[in-house]
């Protein structure tokens, strides 16, 4: 059944895979037994005691639900949304129902109330589920600045007007480049005009990569080479959509443009046990501070790893040896086939 | 027939204005007399090609177009200089501002045609103030070439009566700003250190006490690196220069 509200943004489940997401439920779950205790507790001293025993109780079955939803997530994440919530919440209240019998069978103290606590942990569930879905939506405007950026900054006009120079030059020389070459710029105007995706496969956006730095040879000639090491490259990674392409474009702008020589850039794309691994390279040129929106691009890429995959993803730069490098590291999430 | 100069690092760009060239050429006949692919080599090659009108890009490594254009304006008669330029608004707009001609990227042929039909040259002052940013170089005026001098390599320009003295580490020239001009054009790197002298704020080693003996009244020098020659401070100017210095 189509969804009545077309939202372009779907509330999405949290990914209980996801280490970001497991420390929030983590500190949000102690908090609030912390608080509980200093309400409960009649002195400062006897609150620390309590909490000591109520997280005794309460630690291993926090993991519990933990271990659970990360085991559950593949089949979670198919659901929809709230039927999602719902069955998150009653996991929830059935592990523990579970853990309560369990702890009654092996202790001799008296459990607290079994009730009590499997409504608390109904309502601690969907409390918790309330809060992450605010953070993403806090997040969600973020992602339509992003895409709005990434349509008026990422289309520099100064690289389409000089791309439809260098096409219109080739027309009667090399009307086949030329053609080519148009359907690399439409390709790219494509992917960068698009909806946002939830992720695209990494082959597609090596597959951009690859049409950017046509056009940009075209225009530049001997002065660019790239050397592309992406034999380890896993081309069914997930990633966000235009994560690589706006550094190649940094890198050819900052590092090869205002040069006379020839500038060598190295895109380096691997994986590496559960991470994915990008490093582009560019030549560095100090003197260039003229040529500024650099940080915008990086800026811009941040946040949108952080969107996608919270704390699990790094950007760095770096600079020594006359070279600039970019490396970016996420996690890998290969695509169902 | 009218000789035309390219300079565009693109060589597709450079292509692209030959072709329009030649579909115009029954209406304004043109010969391509040389071309340059970054600010340098234009301004090495143009004086020597015979060319009256400069095609020239304003996006170029090295020296940009606008610069290029402040050099070449000290020629004899001055280029004709038509600006082309993919869109970029700061450049566009000191072409307004100095109502300079520029062509967009890409290209109408019927816009070039119009250009060079009405390329009256723009007064030496317009193009010498196509650019108010400091420039990388300074330009020195030879019978038939202009020499470059890079402005980072300057250790210190001192007033004589007609020219400025440009000092760098190996060899002195002579150009023919105006030293004031010269202090707002570089305030970022140079300090003046005396009614007729600016010096290199990245070249100061530090500062003598001298003098004091006789009449000669005790005043400070600035020691300047690599260089055995000492150059007085004025009082006047004592107190701002030990202050920039300090904060460096």
């Amino acid at each position: 059944m189509a969804s009545i509200r077309q939202s372009p943004y779907p509330d999405l489940l949290p990914d209980f895979r996801n280490l970001g997401v497991i420390a929030r439920v983590l500190v949000a779950v102690n908090v609030l037994a912390a608080l509980g205790v200093l309400f409960a507790a009649p002195t400062p001293a006897g609150a620390l005691e309590h909490f000591v025993q109520a997280a005794a109780y309460l630690e291993p079955l926090l993991l519990l639900q933990l271990v659970a939803l990360a085991a559950l997530s593949a089949f979670i994440s198919k659901l929809r949304y709230w039927s999602g919530c719902a069955v998150i919440v009653a996991l929830a209240m059935a592990l523990t129902a579970g853990y309560h019998e369990l702890v009654a069978q092996v202790s001799t103290e008296p459990a607290p109330m079994p009730v009590r606590s499997i409504i608390l942990a109904g309502l601690i569930a969907a409390g918790l589920l309330g809060y992450l879905r605010l953070l993403a939506k806090a997040y969600s405007p973020a992602l339509v600045e992003a895409r709005l950026q990434a349509l008026q900054a990422r289309i520099r006009p100064h690289f389409l007007f000089n791309s439809l120079n260098a096409v219109l030059a080739l027309i009667r020389r090399d009307p086949r480049r030329a053609e080519r070459a148009l359907e690399d710029l439409a390709d790219l105007f494509r992917t960068m005009m698009s909806e946002p995706r939830q992720f695209v496969r990494l082959a597609d956006e090596i597959a951009l990569l690859e049409r950017y730095a046509g056009l940009e040879q075209l225009r530049l000639g001997e002065r660019l080479r790239i050397t592309w090491e992406l034999d380890s490259a896993p081309s069914d990674a997930l990633l966000p959509p235009l994560v690589l392409q706006p550094l190649l474009e940094n890198a050819v702008f900052h590092g090869v443009e205002p040069g006379t020589a020839t500038g060598e850039v190295l895109v380096r794309i691997e994986r590496r046990g559960d991470r994915v691994l990008a490093r582009i390279e560019n030549p560095y040129v100090e003197e260039q501070q003229r040529r500024a929106g650099n940080r915008m691009a990086l800026d811009n890429i941040r946040e949108r790893l952080a969107l996608f995959f919270d704390a699990e993803a790094r950007i760095r730069t770096s600079a020594s040896d006359a070279r600039y490098r970019v490396e970016i590291e996420m996690p890998y999430r290969p695509a169902n086939p | 027939m009218i000789n035309i100069f390219i300079a565009d690092d693109e060589e597709p760009a450079r292509e692209r204005l030959k072709e329009l060239l030649g579909d115009i050429a029954a209406e304004v006949p043109t010969t391509v007399v040389g071309e340059a692919r970054n600010g340098l080599e234009a301004i090495e090659r143009y004086p020597q090609s015979g060319a009256q009108v400069l095609l020239l890009d304003i996006q170029m490594p090295g020296i940009g177009g606008l610069e290029v254009a402040r050099h070449l304006s000290s020629l004899e008669p001055p280029p004709t200089v038509v600006f082309v330029t993919a869109h970029d608004r700061h450049a566009v707009e000191a072409f307004e501002l100095n109502a300079l001609d520029y062509l967009l990227k890409p290209v109408r042929a019927e816009r070039l045609a119009a250009a060079l039909r009405k390329a009256s040259s723009p007064g030496r002052e317009q193009l010498a103030r196509a650019s108010s940013a400091p420039r990388e170089y300074l330009s020195v005026a030879e019978r038939n070439r202009i020499a470059l001098v890079p402005v980072r390599e300057i250790l210190f320009l001192r007033a004589e009566q007609k020219y400025v003295t440009v000092r760098t580490r190996t060899r002195e020239h002579l150009v023919e700003d105006a030293l004031i001009a010269l202090e707002r054009e570089f305030a970022d790197s140079f300090v003046r250190i005396h009614r007729n002298c600016l010096v290199a704020r990245a070249a100061i080693r530090g500062f003598e006490r001298t003098g004091g003996g006789g009449e000669d009244e005790p005043h400070w020098q600035v020691v300047l690196d690599g260089l055995e020659e000492r150059l007085p401070v004025s009082r006047r100017q004592w107190p701002i220069v030990k202050e920039l210095v300090s904060e460096k």
